[in-house]
């Protein structure tokens, strides 16, 4: 008997896993498509979707919400991550109106005929820094101390963009740093130094920007860093798709990301 | 030993109930071919999509053996600790009664339904170097765990250790207390009746679990990347490796994923005939 109702219990417990993994699976696949107005009517509902480089994270969420506070039934859906991944999304056939890399290379990664509908612009340049927890732990005043053997380093992966420019940097100066991990973006890089984990990643000026107070900044000197142009690509000419491009590059977009750290074009 | 088992094997199932009316079995079909259908699909087109001319050069590749490397030395790490650490648990959930081994049980389930993502942010709340035990760790012995093998291993116990010892306690559940009483009646100490009688009846299910809790800490990713961090040769086990791999080159992305897939189904060969049914 006992052996019975161990097996039940068993197959119960299995069934209560797959019951709570289709449960999420189920949930996160839904996105609403219609919406109603107060009056009940339907009205034009459209979602613009938005693949963005990791660094871009603060500013476009806000610009996205702007956009949408200003075109009731309009859902701008973001998704953030290494602007390689992104391209490569897209390649693949994953759906999106605007695209916005860190880094001209990986529209090289986009379809030939990606830009034939839309067009592109370029719309901030961000430079390389160093980013430490608040308290500086390890002390690094300069790129020369990201040498020194007592200091764990995070880079992002030699892969994406902001490991790319970081290794250039730190290439160009000589230096060859105490890497213990190599992240999949940016953001990632970041927090292993918010979580105190890192004592120093080579992140974007506007990651150390838009982190605030919880990391400190280190300068790197112009002679030593790298510029990166951000381009934003459109990939039809829909019209939210050119409306939120538009408010992107407009003067708005310019302050979001002037706010969050970028230079100007 | 294990003959010990037979009185109790369950009585064959009369074979007319099995065969149903043919309707049902057709509108049974559909949704098993589906599910086939679905989980062989991917590994098919892992395959097709394969460029066989060049996957041994793509395994030639700096990064990906020591990523082999690495996962096999992590995984089986991992399946030694769940073994030692979980069998003597599993065998005290199985005996014990009462609302503390159901609080237990149901914490060992949470990590089984967790994103493997919170895990990892779990674990470096507890063994970061501002974590609850890695922080003290840090201060008094200048010990860092995140960033090591010693936390992929973690991680991988983390997500894999639940597995084993769900599965490990349902087989010694089934073990019948009876053999352990007339042990006990033959003057056997509890532990000699644990380890002689209750342990070797187990032995099919441990395997069983072992399999699973290795095969989830070979396929362990977000934990991993969050609390280990991405470093070639220390911490980045071949799902990770596959990951930045599919941005670089992604057909040494599907050349690795086959190495993969070789090595699971060599390993799940090996333990079929043994053990696992």
């Amino acid at each position: 008997m006992t052996r019975l109702r161990a097996r039940a219990a068993s197959r119960l417990r299995g069934g209560v896993v797959a019951t709570l993994l289709l449960a999420t699976a189920v949930t996160g696949g839904c996105t609403t498509e219609s919406r109603l107005t107060a009056g009940g009517a339907p009205q034009r509902t459209s979602t613009v979707t938005v693949l963005a480089a990791a660094s871009l994270t603060d500013p476009l969420t806000s610009l996205a919400r702007q956009y949408e506070r200003a075109h009731d039934g309009v859902t701008v859906a973001l998704s953030f991550g290494s602007s390689t991944t992104l391209a490569q999304q897209v390649a693949e056939g994953a759906p999106a109106d605007v695209v916005a890399f860190a880094g001209t290379p990986a529209l090289d990664q986009l379809p030939k005929d990606a830009t034939d509908q839309g067009g592109r612009a370029t719309i901030a340049r961000n430079t390389m820094e160093i980013a430490t927890p608040p308290d500086n732990p390890g002390g690094v005043r300069s790129l020369a101390d990201l040498a020194r053997p007592d200091l764990d380093v995070v880079l992002c992966a030699s892969t994406v963009p902001c490991g790319k420019a970081a290794d250039m940097v730190l290439s160009r100066a000589g230096i060859t740093p105490h890497v213990v991990s190599r992240e999949v973006d940016v953001k990632a890089t970041l927090a292993k130094v918010r979580l105190g984990e890192a004592d120093a990643a080579v992140v974007y000026h506007s990651d150390v920007v838009s982190a605030g107070d919880t990391v400190k900044g280190v300068v790197i000197p112009t002679a030593q860093n790298t510029t990166l142009d951000y381009p934003l690509v459109w990939l039809n000419t829909k019209p939210d798709t050119t409306g939120f491009a538009e408010l992107v590059r407009g003067t708005e977009g310019r302050a979001a990301l002037t706010r969050a750290g970028f230079l100007a074009p | 030993m294990t003959d010990a088992a037979e009185p109790m094997a369950a009585e064959p199932v009369a074979a007319g109930r099995i065969r149903a009316a043919g309707g049902t079995r057709l509108g049974l079909l559909a949704p098993a071919g589906l599910a086939v259908a679905l989980v062989a699909l991917p590994l098919l087109a892992l395959l097709l999509r394969a460029d066989w001319g060049h996957v041994l050069d793509h395994l030639a590749d700096p990064a990906v053996l020591p990523a082999i490397r690495l996962s096999l030395l992590t995984t089986t790490t991992t399946v030694v600790l769940a073994v030692v650490l979980g069998t003597p648990l599993a065998w005290l959930l199985a005996r014990a009664q009462g609302r503390a081994a159901a609080w237990f049980r149901a914490l060992l389930t949470v990590p089984l339904v967790l994103p493997p993502v919170v895990g990892g942010v779990a674990l470096l709340m507890a063994w970061g170097r501002r974590g609850v035990v890695g922080g003290p760790l840090y201060e008094a012995f200048g010990v860092r765990v995140p960033f090591t093998p010693v936390a992929v291993v973690l991680a991988e116990l983390f997500v894999a250790m639940p597995f084993y010892v769900i599965a490990v306690e349902g087989a010694m559940r089934s073990v019948d207390p009876r053999f352990e009483h007339v042990a006990a009646t033959l003057g056997a100490s509890p532990w000699r009746s644990f380890s002689r009688v209750a342990l070797p009846l187990a032995v099919p299910g441990m395997a069983a679990g072992a399999a699973l809790a290795w095969a989830r800490a070979l396929g362990e990713f977000g934990a991993t990347i969050t609390f280990a961090g991405n470093f070639a040769g220390r911490t980045q086990t071949a799902p990770l490796a596959v990951y930045v791999a599919l941005e670089r080159d992604p057909q040494a992305a599907v050349s690795l994923s086959l190495a993969m897939l070789v090595v699971s189904i060599v390993v799940l060969a090996l333990l079929r005939g043994r053990w696992v049914r």
